[in-house]
């Protein structure tokens, strides 16, 4: 990808990006207790228009994973890679499990957020890190 | 409100034609469709056309008014995408727009060039599929999804790959006679525990393949068909559509096809029959996983057992309940915008008489089509019946 496509950002999605390089990873929250992932502007459980971002759970668990072997273009150096589904408190997320080897990931397993990055094209990719 | 009955279907060949343009595989279909139909092309009222990837795969935007004249029909023309779920959203729109009286002749169908792509391209063309930002960015597949919910299968209600596998072997044993199948070739439980991984726990022979096709269907109201003294035993008798959150993991199921169950229950209740008359089915086997979700689904059977359904041989072609005597997209191929219609073509053919396996299906007069989009975001379901 070239640079003058990297700079063009996705809004809500690059500033969650960003929030959890820092450490400050959120969801946002409706005021009838739903969970949902930015960008978003109606709660997709209720329709109420009123969310406000609330911290994500520092931990997560991982619900359900997957060992990729024949990627997207995207991912064509990362193969073979984990992917998982894990639980965040109200949310659940899909991420890149990484610093672990992938015979060892499985359900249950507790992990933490960690942007990592594509080996093949350099982009920000939302990962999961053992605890 | 008048009842629907399918004159005619076509279909090609499903395969690997990587020269073949979407414009000249859905004439071929057509062309079959018109001929099995007895229609002639002046009376259509409508074309409604599938297809999903046709920007990425042939830069071909604004496909319904190209198919149209790729069809020689003089008619208004409209493409539907619904990822692999676009021909039956093309189907159940069709039905409606029969019976509300709007439209007596309809064609419908779809059509999808993908091999061109190879298996790189048309891996991330199916990807988009998916929501971009919190799965596809993430590496996330579509054997991966896939992949994923057949874990939390295992994990919540037990089962293992050799089951799956079973169905892999069933799925290519009924397409063996099947001319217009992708794969005529049998294969071996251990060919499928053996094949190269995909996504674990998912391998090569678990997955349906890239294929190119087209599917056509002439769909006409009753009196249309009395009228003209058309050959239609069959009826599309039951349409329901449901819908599910786009991402796998917004889901309070993974392991679970809502959108399919919901889909189910209302063409059920539109037909005016229950899981218990089906009699087969063709459904959405875009990977092993998927035919089990689908035959739960579909209340063919409970939660939980579907895994070994095709193991126990009650879902092989001369089981309590034969799932995909055409192969289904495992064996068949699954050319994504052709699927859904290619289904309603099968179930046809199966219940007229006229297709390799009717012979497994002999009294059948139920059969349904399941037709699935995304991780199952979006589902059709129909029930086809023979007229008296």
């Amino acid at each position: 990808m070239s640079d003058t496509e990297s700079e063009t950002r996705d809004a809500g999605f690059d500033e969650w990006l960003d929030a959890a390089e820092e450490g400050a990873a959120y969801y946002l929250a409706c005021p009838n207790d739903h969970g949902s992932l930015p960008p978003r502007r109606v709660c997709p459980d209720c329709g109420v228009t009123d969310l406000e971002e609330a911290s994500l759970p520092e931990t997560g668990e991982i619900r359900t994973f997957t060992v990729t072997h024949v990627p997207t273009p995207a991912f064509e150096e990362d193969a073979p890679y984990a992917t998982a589904v894990a639980d965040f408190g109200p949310v659940r997320i899909t991420g890149q499990v990484v610093g672990i080897d992938t015979e060892d990931v499985e359900s249950g397993l507790e992990v933490e957020i960690e942007v990592t990055v594509s080996e093949t094209t350099g982009e920000r990719v939302l990962g999961f890190s053992p605890v | 409100m008048s009842d629907v009955r399918v004159a005619g279907v076509g279909l090609t060949p499903f395969g690997n034609a990587p020269e073949r343009t979407s414009r000249d595989l859905f004439a071929e279909a057509s062309i079959a469709a018109f001929e099995d139909s007895g229609v002639p092309r002046d009376d259509v009222d409508a074309l409604l056309y599938g297809n999903f990837m046709g920007e990425l795969s042939e830069h071909q935007g604004h496909q319904g008014p190209l198919m149209a004249e790729a069809a020689g029909v003089q008619a208004p023309a409209t493409r539907y995408e619904s990822a692999c779920a676009s021909s039956g959203a093309a189907v159940r729109d069709a039905v409606m727009r029969i019976r509300n009286g709007e439209d007596d002749v309809i064609l419908v169908g779809g059509a999808e060039r993908m091999t061109n792509l190879g298996t790189a391209g048309a891996t991330e063309a199916l990807a988009i599929a998916a929501d971009d930002l919190w799965e596809v960015r993430a590496g996330m597949t579509f054997p991966g999804a896939y992949a994923l919910m057949a874990q939390a299968y295992f994990d919540e209600y037990g089962g293992e790959h050799e089951d799956l596998a079973h169905i892999a072997v069933k799925n290519h044993e009924n397409a063996l006679n099947n001319e217009k199948a992708q794969y005529q070739s049998a294969i071996e439980v251990s060919d499928v525990l053996e094949a190269p991984q995909v996504s674990s726990p998912l391998g090569l022979y678990d997955s349906c393949p890239i294929s190119d096709g087209a599917a056509a269907v002439v769909l006409t109201s009753e009196d249309y068909a009395e009228e003209h003294g058309l050959e239609a035993p069959v009826s599309i008798s039951g349409t329901g559509q449901g819908g599910d959150r786009m991402a796998l993991h917004d889901r309070e199921y993974l392991a679970r096809s809502p959108a399919a169950r919901a889909a189910g229950d209302e063409a059920y209740a539109d037909a005016g029959v229950d899981a218990a008359d089906v009699d087969f089915a063709e459904v959405h086997d875009c990977f092993t996983i998927a035919e089990v979700l689908a035959i739960e689904s579909l209340d063919l059977f409970p939660v939980g057992e579907g895994i070994s359904a095709a193991r126990d041989g009650r879902t092989t072609a001369d089981g309590e309940t034969p799932i995909n005597l055409s192969g289904g997209l495992k064996a068949k191929g699954h050319p994504v915008g052709a699927t859904g219609a290619s289904q309603i073509a099968e179930v046809t053919k199966l219940l007229s008489g006229n297709h390799p396996n009717s012979e497994f299906v002999a009294d059948a007069t139920t059969g349904v089509a399941h037709n699935a989009g995304g991780t199952v975001a979006s589902a059709t379901v129909h029930v086809l019946e023979v007229t008296e």
